[in-house]
């Protein structure tokens, strides 16, 4: 026995213990992740109630989501989502972080202030949200309007406002990470280039779009695949704050949400997998464009 | 392949409470598992009938499990079918269809439960239990509707707190006196709360659209029968509370019971599993009454929890469970679940007992059985979100009644004929 592990190499010795090593979560991995993921692909072929026996039925519930008009609704508000807070979330948290960077007074404090809402429960904190929003007597916005006379707002009470309502809490909770990213990226710019652009007379602004944006790119495609796919997969705020229903008139609703009511609600698990499978799909298109974008340079 | 990964996955999930039932189990003694999903009260209570069973049937071992409500549904879907978990289980009464087509849980033993009796024994919904002449389930404990009044804010707004209303029309008179309002127009205190996602969907689709002289059913419960005058004036009359009357709005203090609960509302429709929490409510004076009529007709709905044997009970366990099942319908039992949860006794000697009747808390809930409808859900969430998006239609799009009514009928239409067509 020790005849065979004593004739490896060293290197092959290594190579065994970090396979000894690696056994458990490539285990862990293959029985709950990957099994389940190929699952699912199959399942999306069946009709299959969780109770009975799966029935195939070929291609039934893809043709059923593509006339189904809420799965239709749900798709865009999940791109509204994507559409409205990646931008908002990055450009925010680019513009705190540029500015944090040259405060000095209090630093690590403010830092961590805006870091916080990053490690609040997102249930909690949508359910904090959720009371802001509430009309008078108890919502804090509304008072507010209210005690200035201005008219009150419905909020999550509106098929409209609801959405960028839910948004916002996403938005501010994400922040944290954001400008935390942002900051290292700033810090990693070479103090050097600055000094030669501004012995060359560049002003502040030329500075900004010649030297930092451009050397930030790495970070900026990292930070928005990451949240792309964060407000993608949005679920917890929504599901808090409208009361798991994605209302009012699933104006809020994103797909996960969609996924999980037809799941585990309605109990039809094959067209929740065929739902899922195209949610598998655009996150998996985005993970590769990424890493398109980051090889391109 | 899915199966077999399904039940391994079920398998899994219940190996542990299995193995645990298994080593506590002495030889000889039959063990049984019993099921339902986690309420502080309705543990206590099972809890305390398992003992006093266990002193009458020294033989049988009961193992009680209990869930989250949230995971309950699925951990018994999972279970069932991969030969695991419960032998007696409580479900909703509105699952029971799929879990007799599925065969997970079998008809009850006619020796403990004549076919007969049934009918005598039990309120009406009995017969929603009911397939080919054979029953599959008890109920064991009932829910239904009343009118809670806040004594203080009747008086407050010079009306008499001894007397609710008795009428719809009373109730939006009183409600309109109650209300108050900020200086820019927004409610303070609300008459009566409206809020669709708390019980006030099932007193438009059992009670209002009934009093309106409609029926929101056919009568094997197969077509979607509101889309008609009555249905109109039923959605009507619930919007008008806020449109037109303005007594309240809907989603007030977020949640109908939290506003009622504070203090900051009227008038508040609840069940009867309500009035645990506003007993333990301090500060709060508050009164309970049935549901105010129309025309003289009244109407409420009420819900159920059944437990049946499942299907995984064979030989001695299926007579244990049968035992078992019997004693928790037994009258001694149903009316300990009273005391303990709240919820009202299925079988009739045990609920229309004069102290139960004469009850100042549970007598109006009571005597709402009588002519109380229990709605045959295939999906009760789907169906109450159908019924939200009606009012929501209505107050947030202007879409008119007739056509919002429509379009929900229309809806719900669908959802049965998939349900039904499976």
């Amino acid at each position: 026995m020790s005849g065979l592990y004593g004739r490896l190499s060293i290197a092959g010795k290594q190579a065994v213990w970090a396979w000894a090593f690696l056994a458990l979560p490539v285990l862990f991995y293959v029985v709950i992740r990957f099994w389940p993921t190929a699952d699912s692909f199959l399942i999306s072929f069946y009709s299959w109630n969780l109770l009975g026996t799966p029935r195939f039925v070929g291609l039934d519930n893809y043709v059923r989501m593509w006339s189904d008009p809420t799965f239709w609704l749900v798709f865009r508000n999940t791109f509204e989502y994507l559409i409205i807070g990646t931008p908002v979330s990055i450009v925010v948290a680019f513009v705190i972080a540029y500015y944090l960077d040259q405060v000095r007074f209090a630093h690590g404090l403010i830092r961590a202030l805006y870091f916080i809402p990053f490690m609040t429960t997102a249930v909690a904190m949508a359910w904090v949200w959720r009371w802001f929003y509430q009309p008078v007597p108890i919502g804090v916005f509304n008072n507010l309007l209210s005690e200035l006379d201005l008219p009150t707002q419905p909020f999550l009470r509106s098929t409209e406002q609801a959405l960028p309502s839910v948004l916002a809490p996403a938005i501010w909770a994400g922040l944290g990470f954001q400008v935390v990213i942002f900051l290292a990226g700033l810090r990693a710019i070479p103090e050097s280039y600055y000094e030669a652009a501004r012995i060359d007379g560049a002003g502040k602004w030329m500075i900004l779009r010649r030297i930092t944006i451009p050397l930030l790119r790495p970070t900026v495609v990292f930070l928005v695949v990451i949240s792309s796919i964060g407000f993608l997969r949005i679920f917890d705020q929504v599901f808090n704050m409208t009361d798991g229903s994605g209302g009012p008139l699933n104006s809020t609703k994103p797909l996960v949400l969609y996924i999980y009511e037809t799941a585990f609600q309605s109990y039809q698990m094959g067209y929740a997998a065929a739902q899922t499978v195209v949610l598998f799909t655009i996150l998996l298109l985005i993970t590769l464009l990424q890493l398109w974008l980051l090889r391109s340079k | 392949m899915l199966r077999r990964f399904g039940r391994a996955m079920a398998a899994a999930a219940v190996g542990i409470a299995v193995a645990w039932g298994g080593s506590a189990s002495a030889q000889q003694k039959v063990t049984i598992e019993y099921w339902q999903y986690f309420f502080q009260q309705r543990v206590t209570a099972v809890d305390k009938l398992i003992a006093e069973f266990k002193k009458q049937n020294p033989d049988i071992e009961v193992v009680h499990n209990h869930f989250p409500y949230a995971d309950y549904r699925t951990k018994v879907a999972a279970a069932i079918p991969a030969g695991q978990g419960p032998d007696v289980v409580q479900l909703f009464y509105g699952w029971l269809d799929d879990y007799i087509r599925e065969k997970l849980i079998q008809p009850l033993p006619a020796a403990q439960f004549p076919i007969a009796e049934m009918e005598q024994r039990y309120f009406p919904i009995v017969q929603a239990m009911k397939r080919d002449g054979q029953y599959y389930a008890v109920p064991t404990a009932v829910r239904s509707l009343a009118l809670f009044w806040n004594k203080r804010l009747y008086r407050e707004a010079g009306l008499d707190p001894e007397k609710p209303p008795q009428t719809l029309d009373e109730m939006v008179e009183h409600a309109k006196k109650i209300v108050k309002r900020d200086r820019n127009g927004n409610v303070t205190t609300a008459g009566m709360t409206i809020d669709m996602t708390a019980q006030d969907h099932h007193w438009i689709r059992e009670v209002l659209i009934r009093q309106f002289g409609g029926a929101p059913y056919s009568a094997d419960s197969r077509k979607v029968t509101y889309d008609s005058d009555a249905g109109r004036k039923a959605l009507q009359f619930y919007v008008d509370l806020q449109r037109v009357h303005q007594v309240g709005t809907n989603g007030f203090m977020d949640e109908s019971q939290a506003a009622f609960r504070a203090g900051r509302a009227g008038i508040h429709l609840d069940g009867s599993f309500r009035l645990g929490a506003l007993q333990n409510q301090r500060g709060l004076e508050w009164g309970v009454t049935e549901l105010p009529a129309q025309d003289g007709k009244r109407s409420n709905f009420a819900s159920y929890w059944v437990n049946a044997v499942t299907s995984k009970a064979t030989g001695p366990k299926a007579e244990a469970a049968a035992k078992f099942l019997q004693f928790m319908v037994s009258d001694a039992a149903m009316q300990l679940w009273l005391a303990e949860t709240g919820e009202l006794p299925a079988a009739k000697a045990a609920a229309l007992s004069p102290a139960n009747l004469a009850h100042p808390l549970y007598g109006p809930f009571i005597r709402g059985l009588d002519y109380a409808a229990a709605t045959e859900f295939v999906n009760e969430t789907a169906q109450r979100q159908i019924l939200i998006d009606a009012v929501d239609r209505v107050l947030l799009k202007n879409q008119s009644v007739a056509d919002s009514v429509k379009e929900a009928a229309a809806a719900e239409q669908k959802l049965l004929d998939d349900h039904h067509r499976k």
